[in-house]
C-alpha cells in the first residue's frame, strides 16, 4: 500500500526554511540552465522565421554566406528562367537579385559600434517577403537615396529612427520608414533600393545573392539540384531555410558555456537535495518505525521518501522557471560571423524550454533522492522507533 | 580560540557524510565561481607579455570581410614609431571535409620576412625559418594544430578557397611552439594565396588586417589614432587597436559577456549561501542539547559562538580548497581543449583567484553560519536541555 502524498506534503511545509532554501538553491540551477536554453530558443525562432521553405538562395560556388557571395547581372539573368521558378500576377519570374553588405552604427551605450546588415533589392525582392510590413512611414522609392529600417535596429540605434539620416557609402540616406518583419531576421537589417546601394558600394555589376521562389514544395529540390549541377553558373543553390538554419549556430558560444555552467552548478544542488533528504531521514526515524509497525513496506518507504525528494524538486524546477520568466521577450542582440552583423532578438521562454527545465530538476530530486530513500527503507523497525 | 581547534574539528567530524556531502556541494560551487573569475581575468584584466603590449592591429572599420588596400601597409610604415607592418589575411577556405567541424583551423597569408619580427615568441629552427622565407608554397603550424592532424614537415597540405577563388596546395615546412595565442594557427607565404589569383580578380590587393610593430609601448596609443586619421577619409576607412583590445572584440561579438558572467556569478554565489546556510543549520538544530551541555560545563556565549562559526568556515574552507583542484583540473582540459577564445587556451587559477575564492568561501560560511549559531549561543540553559529535536 502507498502512503499517502499528504504525508510528504506535510512534511515540506512543517520543515519550511529548509524546504524553501534547498528549492530555491534547486531554482536557481533551473533558472541558469532555462535562461540559456530561452536565449538559443530566440535566435532559432529569429531564423526559422526568416527562412520561407519555397525560397531558393542562391550564392556565388564556395561562399559560406551572402556577405562574400558575388553574383553577376549576368549569372542572375540565366538563372531566373531556370524551370520551376514561380511567376508573379504580372507573369514576371520571382527572382530577387540582392546586393548585401555590412555598415557600423554606434550608439551611446556602444561607441565602436555595431555591424549592421544593409540589403538593396528590387520591388520583386519586396514582393517575395510578404511578412515584412512597414509600420511607420512607407517603402524607399526607386533611384532615390531612401532607406527602410527594421525595427529592432531602429529601437537599438536611435539614429537610424524615420526621420534620421545614415551615413554610408558615398553619403547620407534618409530613413522614411521602419518595417516588421514579425519575429524575422529582418528587424535587424536595412532595406534600400538595389541600384542606388549597390552603386555606393561599386558593385553594380557584381552583387551579392539571388533568391528564388519555387512554384510549389515538389519543384524546389529540382531547382537546388538544376542550379547547383550548373557548371556555367558555378553557384551554390540552398533552401532559404537551410541557410538561416545554419547560423543558428552564432549562438554556440553561450550555449555551451550555459550549459557547462549549469551542470556543474546542478552537481552541486544534487548534493544539497540529498543533504536535505538525509536530514529528514534521520529526523524521522521514529516516523519511519511508526510506518512500518502499521503496515507499511519497505517499498512504499523508498517510494515515499523518493517521492518527496521529486516534490521538493519539482518546487524548484518551477521556481526556476519563474525566475527566468521575466526574460520572456526581452530584446538582446548577438554577433553572427556567418554575416559579421548583429542578429537583434527576443529571448523566448517556451513552454518547452520550461518543461527541460522542469525536468533538469525533476533529475537533481532523482538523483539526490534516491540513496537517503534507500537508507529509509533500509531501517529496521526496532532500532528506528528507539531513534530520539 | 586557538584551543578549541581540536573541538571545532572534532565537531566538524561529527556527521561525516553530512560533512561530506556539503563539501563536494560547495565545492563543485566555488569549482565554478573559480573558473568564472579566471575567465574574467583572463579575458578583461590580462596584463599583456611585452611582445604583445608593442603589437596593433588595424582592420576595416565596419568588419573583419571587408577588406582594404594592400598599399595601406607601406603609409603606415611611414609612421613615426612603428617598427614593422605585415599584411596578415584570413583565408577560410575548406580542408579536407567541410561538413565536419574539427577540420576548422585557423589560416593566414603573411609575410614570411616579417613575421618573425612581429611575433619574435614564435619558435622556429633558423634553417626551417630559412625554407619558409624562400619557398612560395611553405607554411607553418602551431604545435597543437599539428599534433591534431597528425602532421610532419614534408606534410602536403590542400586548402580549397570560399572567399579567395584559389586552391592552396602547401607543404609543410615547420612546426612552431612558444606562442600560445597561435598554437592552433597555420601560417602560409601571402604570395601563394596573391600569385594564386587570377589577373584581374577584385581581391588581388586588398588585405584583411594589417599587423603593425611599435617602437615602444609608449608608441602604441599615438600610432593607432594617427593609423585611423590618416584613413579617415578614404573609401576603407580603417580601426586600429591593441591586440588584446582585438582579441576582446571577439568576445564583445558574442553578446554582452560582461553581464553574462556577472549574472552566473551572482546566482552561483547565492546558490552557495544557499546550500551552506542550510547545512549549517541542520546541525546546529541537531545540536541544542549539547549546546546546553557545554554552557553546564562553563564555555561562554562568546566561546560558542566561536566553535559554531568556526565549524562552518572549516567546512567551508576545505570545500573551497577541493573546489580549486577541480577548477585547476577542468581548466587544464580546457586548455588541452580546441581555442575558440585565446583566454581559455591560457585559462589558469592562478593564486589571485585562489585567494579570492577561499575568501568568498569563508565569508560565506561565517555569513550563513551567523543567525544559527547566534541563536544557539542565546538559548538559555534550561531551554536547550529540555529541547528534544
Amino acid at each position: 500500500m502507498a502512503i499517502p502524498i499528504t504525508y510528504n506534503l506535510r512534511n515540506l511545509t512543517v520543515r519550511k526554511t529548509t524546504t524553501i532554501m534547498t528549492a530555491l538553491g534547486i531554482g536557481l540551477t533551473v533558472a541558469v540552465l532555462v535562461a540559456v536554453l530561452a536565449l538559443i530558443a530566440g535566435l532559432k525562432q529569429a531564423f526559422q522565421a526568416t527562412g520561407d521553405p519555397l525560397n531558393v538562395l542562391v550564392l556565388r560556388k564556395g561562399a559560406t554566406g551572402e556577405i562574400n557571395s558575388v553574383v553577376t547581372r549576368e549569372v542572375f539573368q540565366d538563372l531566373k528562367f531556370k524551370p520551376g521558378i514561380a511567376r508573379n500576377g504580372a507573369g514576371e519570374p520571382m527572382a530577387s537579385l540582392e546586393v548585401v553588405t555590412v555598415i557600423n552604427l554606434s550608439s551611446d551605450a556602444n561607441p565602436n559600434g555595431m555591424n549592421v546588415t544593409v540589403r538593396g533589392l528590387t520591388p520583386m525582392g519586396l514582393e517575395m517577403r510578404p511578412g515584412v510590413k512597414v509600420i511607420k512611414g512607407r517603402w524607399f522609392r526607386q533611384g532615390q537615396r531612401e532607406v527602410v529600417v527594421g525595427k529592432s535596429t531602429a529601437k537599438r540605434y536611435p539614429e537610424a529612427g524615420l526621420g534620421g539620416k545614415l551615413r554610408f557609402g558615398k553619403g547620407s540616406w534618409e530613413v522614411v520608414g521602419v518595417m516588421d518583419g514579425g519575429h524575422s531576421e529582418v528587424n535587424s537589417e536595412i532595406f534600400g533600393d538595389l541600384n542606388q546601394i549597390s552603386a555606393d558600394f561599386n558593385r553594380t555589376e557584381s552583387l551579392s545573392s539571388a533568391l528564388l521562389r519555387a512554384t510549389d514544395t515538389s519543384a524546389v529540390p529540382a531547382l537546388v539540384n538544376s542550379l547547383n549541377d550548373d557548371q556555367r553558373l558555378s553557384v551554390t543553390a540552398e533552401t532559404e531555410r537551410a541557410y538561416y538554419d545554419s547560423q543558428t549556430n552564432s549562438g554556440a558560444p553561450i550555449k555551451y558555456l550555459g550549459i557547462f555552467v549549469a551542470a556543474i552548478m546542478a552537481i552541486g544542488s544534487c548534493f544539497a537535495a540529498m543533504n536535505t533528504m538525509y536530514a529528514a531521514v534521520s529526523r524521522r526515524g521514529k516516523e519511519i518505525g511508526t510506518l512500518r509497525v502499521l503496515g507499511f513496506s519497505r517499498a512504499s518507504i523508498l517510494t515515499s521518501f523518493f517521492f518527496e525528494s521529486l516534490l521538493l524538486a519539482g518546487l524548484g524546477g518551477i521556481l526556476g522557471c519563474l525566475l527566468a520568466l521575466p526574460l520572456n521577450n526581452v530584446t538582446t542582440g548577438i554577433g553572427s560571423f556567418a554575416t559579421f552583423s548583429e542578429i537583434a532578438f527576443e529571448i523566448r521562454v517556451t513552454p518547452a524550454v520550461m518543461a527541460v527545465g522542469l525536468g533538469f530538476a525533476l533529475l537533481m530530486g532523482a538523483l539526490g533522492g534516491f540513496l537517503p530513500a534507500r537508507a529509509a527503507a533500509k531501517k529496521e523497525i526496532l532500532t528506528a522507533l528507539r531513534e530520539i | 580560540m586557538v584551543r578549541y581547534l581540536p573541538l571545532v574539528w572534532k565537531n566538524s567530524l561529527r556527521n561525516r557524510r553530512r560533512s561530506i556531502l556539503t563539501v563536494l556541494s560547495l565545492a563543485a560551487s566555488l569549482c565554478l565561481l573559480g573558473l568564472l573569475l579566471a575567465l574574467y581575468h583572463g579575458l578583461f584584466m590580462a596584463t599583456p607579455t611585452p611582445a604583445q603590449a608593442l603589437r596593433l592591429i588595424t582592420h576595416h572599420k565596419v568588419s573583419l570581410a571587408h577588406l582594404m588596400p594592400v598599399a595601406y601597409r607601406n603609409k603606415i610604415k611611414s609612421l613615426p614609431g612603428v617598427r614593422e607592418v605585415m599584411t596578415m589575411q584570413w583565408f577560410g577556405g575548406t580542408y579536407r571535409d567541410a561538413r565536419d567541424p574539427a577540420n576548422f583551423f585557423a589560416r593566414f597569408a603573411i609575410e614570411p620576412s616579417r613575421l618573425f619580427t612581429i611575433f619574435p615568441e614564435i619558435e622556429l629552427p633558423p634553417d626551417e625559418i630559412h625554407t619558409f622565407q624562400t619557398q612560395r608554397t611553405a607554411c607553418i603550424a602551431g604545435r597543437d594544430l599539428a599534433n591534431k592532424f597528425h602532421w610532419k614537415p614534408g606534410e602536403r597540405i590542400t586548402i580549397v578557397g570560399d572567399i579567395f577563388p584559389v586552391t592552396l596546395d602547401l607543404t609543410l615546412v615547420g612546426i612552431f611552439d612558444g606562442d600560445p595565442a597561435n598554437a592552433s594557427t597555420l601560417f602560409f607565404n601571402q604570395d601563394a594565396l596573391y600569385e594564386g589569383m587570377p589577373a584581374g580578380s577584385a581581391l588581388k590587393n586588398l588585405a584583411g588586417t594589417f599587423e603593425i610593430l611599435a617602437a615602444s609601448a609608449a608608441d602604441v596609443p599615438r600610432i593607432a589614432t594617427e593609423v585611423d586619421a590618416m584613413f579617415q577619409n578614404a573609401p576603407e576607412p580603417t580601426k586600429t587597436e591593441t591586440e588584446q583590445a582585438f582579441q576582446l572584440s571577439f568576445v564583445s561579438f558574442l553578446g554582452n559577456v560582461k553581464a553574462f558572467l556577472f549574472l552566473i556569478f551572482g546566482a552561483v554565489t547565492f546558490t552557495t549561501l544557499l546550500v551552506s546556510a542550510n547545512t549549517i543549520a541542520m546541525s546546529v538544530r541537531e545540536r541544542v542539547r549539547e549546546v546546553g551541555i557545554l554552557k553546564t560545563l562553563g564555555f561562554t556565549n562568546g566561546s560558542i559562538l566561536g566553535i559554531i562559526l568556526g565549524e562552518a568556515a572549516i567546512i567551508s574552507l576545505v570545500g573551497g580548497a577541493v573546489g580549486m583542484l577541480l577548477a585547476e583540473g577542468l581548466a587544464a582540459a580546457m586548455r588541452a581543449g580546441p581555442a575558440y577564445l585565446i583566454a581559455v587556451k591560457t585559462l589558469t587559477i592562478g593564486p589571485g583567484v585562489v585567494g579570492l575564492s577561499l575568501a568568498l568561501a569563508v565569508v560565506i560560511g561565517l555569513i550563513s553560519a551567523l543567525i544559527p549559531a547566534a541563536n544557539a549561543a542565546r538559548t538559555s540553559i534550561i531551554d536547550s536541555l529540555a529541547y528534544s529535536g
